[in-house]
């Protein structure tokens, strides 16, 4: 990103959607951050499947969503949810498993729920989110409203027999869905060359006459733009998208350790992906474009910081489920 | 109730029917179409998918001319992507619809297991009951004609060992209709077996809406001597086993499961400690079969038999094609009287 990508876009963003990117992008980030922080306390007694260094995407598609837009995540699911709406409080409380969680404890970190923001669970087994939300927008389409479905799923989700069977039936039915896949390269400590004969994710779309498109996922504006673009051609009823956003997971697949230690990845690539930080280079734009200054960068981080700070003491002083509620909602009671 | 009696012979169905005009004698697949039309004009977020379910047969007929009355976006053919479009019906469930999935083969239940298992299943738990699937999947047993290892399996075991499930195996054309519309009014995800035999089997089936409560067995046919639980297609052969017994002076129960998921564990029991002798018939494989789970609950209760329980399931091995084979394969009527001699002489001196 740089100052002319940031003229360009300035003729179709507001100043308050910039600070809202932004915004996002550094909520996502402490928040994932304060996972690290308190993990090794082990209070939170559930797999955390992080998003740090992947945050542009989530904060650029869900920018241009409605609060009644379905989004479908999976098992790295928390950016998501927070970019949509997603208090902070149900979703600490869930990793603590505690009763005031967005799943009631029964989730964990991989099955989180905000019904009201639009988000109606997210799956933990790869893939299996994505027809799921084709699903939803076929409700959607059905009921006559006007709701646009966003999927996030990773490279890896792409190798399920499940994305080609959803997208062509979205394809097929014209459905507003938009997939968005973020190819962080990595299926947990797998390459995507050993994984895929090619390796443009973008183009399968051409197969079913949809529209597809490869962006740096780590350049806000540009997934603002794609988004953009997408989200329109969903709701106006011309159908599906594939964005593929390159993008990288700082982290390992599991946890809050960089994983280049256990050698699971070169420390060289993480180092190269840390100076392409999503968050950083914004913030350089921003300050450089004079369209933020360091007040008021500082002031999201200070509210950010409380807004943590009360989630995560809501979460400790929360109760545990009592056990009754271990044979609770298996079934709709009549 | 006359629709709770089950006819084997068809002459005699047909001069009860001109005994009582007021009753309607249809077939179980009519009952099915007319059930899915019912539902369709009644409840707007109900909606049908499925591998040719628009086509001229309109899956055996169950779904025939439903979409010509309802249109595409109602009764939709799906592409031939069984897991894709099992998930885009749960999503479409979790979104506040209320789907009724076709798939014309059981056999095809295991390319859709992600979605069924690990999402239909689960959604409801895993989110702490904020968000349901309301959603029916219907799946037909073919048999005969050397549909073979791949087109005619009865795999409702596998179902039953799934918290979240409902499984249901509707006998009657009165029970197909009353349960599909129960079914859809559950709001759980409930797979529905239909046993591919049953759909030309004529009985009483009133014309407009009614339910028939999930998760109660039926009592067929009262007998003090031996308990026979069926299921689906095997109740009708064992009605005509319990007729045939009658002629040796014994006389069975023959009892309907209906659903086995959940086992209505209470009926079995009471019939089980009047008769103290017990088979179970079984459309599928024996090993960790509903005869595995009717036996267990049998001794769960502490009932005591007079005689070891009896088996009658499909031989192990998948199904064979030739037609020398095939006929070797099935059990029925005749397996169900030989077990039920078995329980009924055991302990008894031999002649």
């Amino acid at each position: 990103m740089n100052d002319e990508s940031l003229k360009i876009c300035q003729g179709r963003i507001t100043k308050k959607e910039l600070g809202e990117l932004y915004f996002q992008m550094l909520r996502i980030r402490l928040f994932e951050e304060r996972i690290v922080d308190l993990y090794p306390e082990q209070e939170m007694k559930c797999p955390v499947h992080l998003c740090i260094g992947q945050e542009a995407i989530a904060a650029g598609v869900c920018i241009h969503l409605k609060k009644e837009d379905y989004v479908f995540s999976n098992h790295r699911g928390h950016g998501h949810c927070l970019a949509k709406g997603s208090d902070m409080k149900p979703l600490f409380a869930e990793f603590y498993g505690k009763i005031t969680g967005c799943s009631r404890g029964k989730g964990g970190s991989m099955h989180l729920i905000d019904i009201p923001n639009g988000i109606l669970g997210t799956s933990a087994i790869v893939g299996g989110g994505i027809p799921m939300g084709v699903g939803a927008a076929l409700a959607s389409n059905l009921k006559g409203e006007n709701r646009v479905t966003v999927i996030f799923f990773g490279d890896g989700a792409f190798e399920e027999g499940a994305f080609y069977e959803s997208f062509n039936f979205a394809a097929l039915k014209k459905l507003p869905v938009v997939f968005v896949c973020e190819n962080n390269f990595y299926a947990t400590n797998s390459r995507q060359e050993a994984r895929q004969a090619v390796c443009k994710i973008s183009g399968t779309a051409a197969a079913f006459d949809a529209h597809g498109i490869c962006i740096d996922g780590n350049d806000v504006l540009e997934v603002y733009r794609a988004a953009g673009d997408a989200v329109a051609k969903a709701r106006s009823g011309r159908g599906p998208s594939l964005i593929e956003a390159k993008t990288y997971r700082w982290k390992g697949h599991v946890g809050p350790e960089e994983d280049w230690t256990k050698g699971c990845r070169p420390e060289d690539e993480l180092r190269e992906w840390k100076e392409k930080c999503p968050v950083k280079r914004f913030k350089e734009a921003l300050s450089s474009g004079n369209i933020m200054d360091k007040a008021e960068m500082d002031g999201m981080e200070a509210k950010i910081k409380a807004e943590l700070d009360e989630a995560v003491d809501f979460a400790k002083k929360s109760p545990y489920p009592d056990t009754i509620e271990l044979l609770k909602d298996v079934y709709v009671e009549a | 109730m006359p629709w709770t009696k089950i006819y084997s012979n068809r002459a005699e169905f047909d001069k009860a029917l001109k005994d009582n005009p007021d009753l309607r004698g249809i077939a179980y697949k009519d009952a099915l179409r007319e059930a899915t039309a019912q539902l369709l004009s009644s409840d707007p977020s109900v909606f049908v998918i499925g591998e040719g379910v628009d086509d001229a047969g309109g899956v055996f007929g169950t779904t025939k001319g439903l979409q010509e009355e309802f249109g595409a976006k109602r009764v939709m053919d799906s592409p031939l992507s069984e897991n894709g479009i099992t998930g885009i019906a749960v999503g479409a469930a979790a979104a506040g619809m209320k789907p009724i999935l076709v798939h014309m083969r059981v056999d095809f239940l295991p390319l859709s297991i992600d979605q069924i298992m690990n999402h239909a299943a689960k959604w409801r738990y895993m989110f702490g009951g904020s968000v349901s699937v309301p959603i029916v999947i219907r799946s037909i047993i073919g048999r005969g004609w050397g549909s073979a290892a791949q087109h005619s399996q009865s795999l409702q075991a596998m179902f039953m060992n799934i918290p979240g499930l409902k499984v249901i195996m509707p006998a009657t054309p009165f029970d197909a209709k009353g349960m599909l519309i129960s079914a859809v009014k559950d709001g759980n995800p409930v797979v529905m077996i239909e046993h591919r035999w049953l759909y030309e089997h004529v009985g009483y089936v009133p014309k407009e809406m009614y339910t028939v409560p999930l998760g109660k067995a039926i009592v067929r046919r009262t007998g003090a001597d031996a308990t026979i639980v069926a299921i689906s297609h095997m109740v009708h052969e064992s009605i005509q086993a319990a007729e045939a017994l009658e002629a040796e002076g014994i006389n069975c129960e023959v009892i309907d499961l209906r659903t086995l998921k959940p086992l209505d564990t209470e009926t079995i029991a009471e019939s089980v400690e009047k008769t103290g002798r017990l088979i179970v018939a079984d459309t599928g494989w024996k090993d960790a079969g509903v005869g595995a789970e009717v036996i267990a609950r049998v001794a769960e209760a502490g009932l005591l038999l007079k005689a070891p329980a009896v088996r009658v399931n499909l031989p192990e091995a998948p199904t064979p094609a030739s037609p020398v084979l095939e006929k070797a394969y099935y059990p029925g009527k005749n397996e169900i009287i030989e077990a039920v001699r078995k329980v009924s002489s055991y302990g008894k001196a031999q002649a």
